[in-house]
């Protein structure tokens, strides 16, 4: 380990002692927790907005884009220190956000010189929120058949379709959109890649409750927007490959899931504090096998994810093998979620009170049924492992 | 006997199918949500399900009841699970008609079961004392004052307890090394002083109540089953329980697989239905071979209470642990193979996910019953 590196994790250390506030030192209890940013959002506390403000400001919220966005401008190893001091501490992230796990990798390849300077500052101070409008009723797994046609008309395009399954469409600020500019070339060859302005005449956004019932995710009807020809990204047609370019860092993110979160106790400790022990082990030993075998799963994971970030330079996008950590880190979510149902007994069954925190296991339980559906299904993934990675035919 | 149902058998089935189908589709138990019923079901329903016998389906006939056996109510709940029908068929039906059964109690079945039979008496059996199953922990106490006893203590997810007319309840008569001896069971009117409850809506809109048992005095005559001796008469009520909730898992199982091998040959991706995809035939096929183990285990279960065999107490964990574990991948698949739709409200898939979680938590889940199954085979 260089000097440099200790240097650098001492100021990190120093930086933020003196800058993360004591709120902001301990796992999200709820979702209501997360700071998602934006023009509308409604910070928690005072803690949460200096936070984000600071690590904004530090360019730390991105921290490994270029500083001359806004971003930290950190290489793999001190993106790692910095990661590793956040945890230490329990701090939370200052700021959860769609325009830093997809779109910004996505501008930051695909988008031009002054697309990046418009758009990534505002996204690293947490300024804007952003959805992402893939998904259409007849376009899911299959993504390329998504019809929502966009018209040249001169200096702007004109919008109508819909998109549905999009989350916090009611809440983003903008949208990054897939649009067809093209309807009689293969469906792969004529989509582009928009972005626009949520509050852009037009735009209606209807609220689509969840299984948890919680409702975080929306359908969008378009009636004739407009969308300036300079909110188009990339070259005309060629949106398939930004697209796909974004899922990857989508799939990377939601694989996270899959591991443990810094501060919060483990599937174990929770049976062993819930269900007790005998001479120090579990008692229930098929339920200890069981989460033993998670765990154990939920380790090499963890490892795995790190020999693959070390491998590749910062910033860089994993590809195909993105596609497998979605498929495990979601399997592994929801397994951590099953157990934890299970430890909890009956009084993980509530659904409303005080005493459950209105049913947050239970919904939280639910809702990672959606993990292995949303940024395309598990089975989605493993096809494109046994495809681009096994090179199987078909 | 034949693993096939008799002609009587297949009678009350499909007029429980009809009937269900029919007047409480799963359109019913999301009216009930959505309206905020406080029962959690439809009391008009009940009355009606009750006029066709289910309430009545395993008590004697001397008692008012139809005496048509275990393996008929468990066709009716089959059914249940298929339309998600929420009634007290079983906490009262069930459970509490089974432990009056076995109390040999004779004064207090002919005081009960009649009303019970009618469906205008509902009773819970108050047992659970923690969040996990544990049956034999029991730290209630019973104490004898007179001709009374006195009960102290606390009882946890009581299925439809706030609507309980009476509660089955146990306690420790006796404290002695081994915790099933000593165990009684006490028939607790829902109005005895000293009787507090608190009730919770669950996840799948039923609902279980804690009851406070503060110096609660009952007379001898309301045992239910030999004092000291509770505990086989609950192991015997809690396991024609399991095969009951067992059943309604399969029919659960059945009804998500039939929605969800409908919606593959439905739903089109790649200009083709995704049934095509063997990476979802294989899943499905494997599913379909899961639920005919069932239903040989769950039909060979219910009539073996029916023939009061031996057997009952294996078949009992076998059937919990096997309609468990296959209702929830049946659930679980049912989503995934849905997609997007399936984890929205307002398509039904996730109900029948919901409520399997509530049945397989209660009277034990599929890893108790899997080490029970273990230690009842003598491993
Ligand atoms: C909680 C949640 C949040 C979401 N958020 C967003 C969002 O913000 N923006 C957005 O654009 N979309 C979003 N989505 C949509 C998501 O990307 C789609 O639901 C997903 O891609 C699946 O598409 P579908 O729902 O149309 O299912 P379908 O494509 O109809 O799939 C149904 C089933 O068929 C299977 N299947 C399909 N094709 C194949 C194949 N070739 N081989 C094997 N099996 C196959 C699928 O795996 C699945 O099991 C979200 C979804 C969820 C659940």
């Amino acid at each position: 380990m260089s000097e440099n590196l200790n240097t650098f994790r001492t100021q990190v250390r120093d930086w933020l002692e003196e800058n993360c506030p004591q709120e902001m030192r301990s796992p999200l209890r709820s979702e209501k927790d997360a700071c998602w940013g934006g023009r509308n959002f409604k910070f928690q506390s005072e803690a949460q907005q200096v936070w984000l403000q600071r690590m904004g400001e530090k360019g730390w919220t991105a921290p490994d884009w270029p500083q001359e966005y806004g971003g930290g401008g950190l290489d793999r190893e001190q993106l790692k220190i910095l990661q590793q001091e956040m945890a230490r501490i329990n701090a939370r992230g200052a700021l959860y956000s769609f325009g830093i796990s997809m779109l910004g990798p996505a501008l930051l390849k695909y988008g031009s010189e002054e697309q990046k300077q418009r758009f990534l500052p505002p996204i690293i101070r947490g300024e804007i929120r952003w959805c992402q409008g893939y998904s259409e009723p007849n376009a899911g797994s299959d993504l390329a058949n998504l019809q929502a046609p966009a018209v040249d008309k001169g200096d702007h395009y004109v919008l109508n379709g819909s998109k549905i399954w999009t989350s916090y469409g009611d809440s983003g600020d903008w949208m990054f959109c897939l649009v067809r500019t093209d309807s009689d070339a293969p469906k792969h060859q004529g989509i582009s890649f928009m972005l626009f302005d949520m509050q852009t005449p037009g735009i209606e956004v209807k609220p689509i409750q969840l299984i948890s019932g919680r409702s975080p995710f929306c359908e969008v009807f378009f009636a004739d927007v407009k969308i300036p020809k300079d909110q188009q990204v990339g070259e005309l047609n060629k949106g398939w490959s930004i697209a796909k370019y974004l899922l990857t860092h989508e799939r990377e993110m939601i694989s996270w899931t899959g591991l443990s979160q810094s501060g919060t106790r483990s599937v174990g400790e929770t049976a062993a504090d819930t269900i007790g022990t005998r001479n120090g082990t579990l008692d229930d030993s098929i339920l200890r096998a069981d989460i033993a075998r998670f765990e154990l799963d939920e380790m090499a994971f963890a490892l795995t994810i790190e020999r693959a970030r070390d491998e590749v330079k910062a910033g860089v996008s994993l590809g195909a093998v993105s596609s497998w950590f979605k498929f495990f880190g979601t399997e592994l979510n929801k397994q951590r979620y099953n157990l934890l149902m299970d430890i909890s007994g009956s009084d993980g069954l509530a659904w409303t009170g005080e005493d459950s925190n209105d049913g947050k296991l239970a919904r939280d339980w639910l809702r990672t049924k959606g993990n292995s559906i949303e940024g395309g299904t598990s089975e989605i993934q493993l096809n494109i492992v046994a495809k681009h990675i096994l090179g199987l035919p078909g | 006997m034949a693993l096939v149902l008799n002609e009587e058998q297949e009678m009350l089935r499909d007029a429980a199918r009809d009937f269900l189908g029919n007047r409480a589709p799963l359109s019913h138990l999301r009216q009930l949500r959505d309206s905020g019923v406080a029962e959690g079901f439809s009391p008009e329903l009940w009355a009606e399900m009750a006029d066709m016998g289910w309430a009545a389906i395993i008590i004697p006939e001397n008692y008012g009841g139809l005496e048509y056996g275990y393996t008929g109510l468990g066709l009716v709940l089959q059914e249940s699970g298929r339309t998600l029908t929420p009634s007290p068929l079983i906490s009262t039906a069930l459970l509490g008609a089974s432990a009056l059964i076995l109390s040999g109690n004779e004064q207090m079945c002919a005081q009960w079961l009649p009303q019970v039979a009618t469906g205008e008496k509902l009773l819970a059996l108050a047992f659970e004392e923690s969040a996990q199953h544990r049956p034999a922990d029991v730290n209630t106490s019973a104490t004898p004052e007179d001709d009374n006893y006195r009960l102290d203590g606390s009882k946890q997810a009581i299925i439809d307890g706030h609507v309980a007319d009476a509660f089955v309840v146990t306690a420790r008569t006796r404290s002695g090394e081994d915790p099933n001896e000593g165990v009684s069971l006490f028939l607790v009117p829902k109005d005895a002083p000293g009787v507090s409850l608190k009730t919770t809506e669950l996840l799948d809109n039923h609902r279980t109540s804690k009851i406070k048992l503060d110096g609660v005095l009952v007379n001898r005559s309301q045992l239910v089953g030999p004092l000291h001796g509770g505990c086989p008469v609950l192991r015997t009520v809690l396991d024609r329980g399991r095969i009951g909730l067992a059943a309604e898992m399969l029919g659960i199982a059945e009804e998500t697989f039939t929605r969800t091998v409908e919606y593959l040959k439905e739903r089109k991706q790649f200009g083709v239905p995704i049934g095509v995809f063997q990476a979802l035939q294989h899943r499905a096929a494997i599913l379909f071979g899961e639920i005919e183990l069932c239903k040989s285990v769950v039909l060979k279960a219910l009539q073996a209470i029916d023939e009061d065999s031996d057997e009952v107490p294996v078949l009992a964990s076998l059937a919990k642990a096997k309609c468990g574990q296959t209702a929830s991948l049946a659930t679980a698949e049912g989503i995934q193979m849905h997609g997007g739709i399936g984890m929205t409200d307002e398509f039904d898939i996730g109900f029948f996910i919901k409520r399997w979680r509530t049945l397989n938590q209660q009277l034990g889940d599929s890893r108790y019953h899997l080490d029970r199954f273990a230690k009842l085979k003598g491993y």
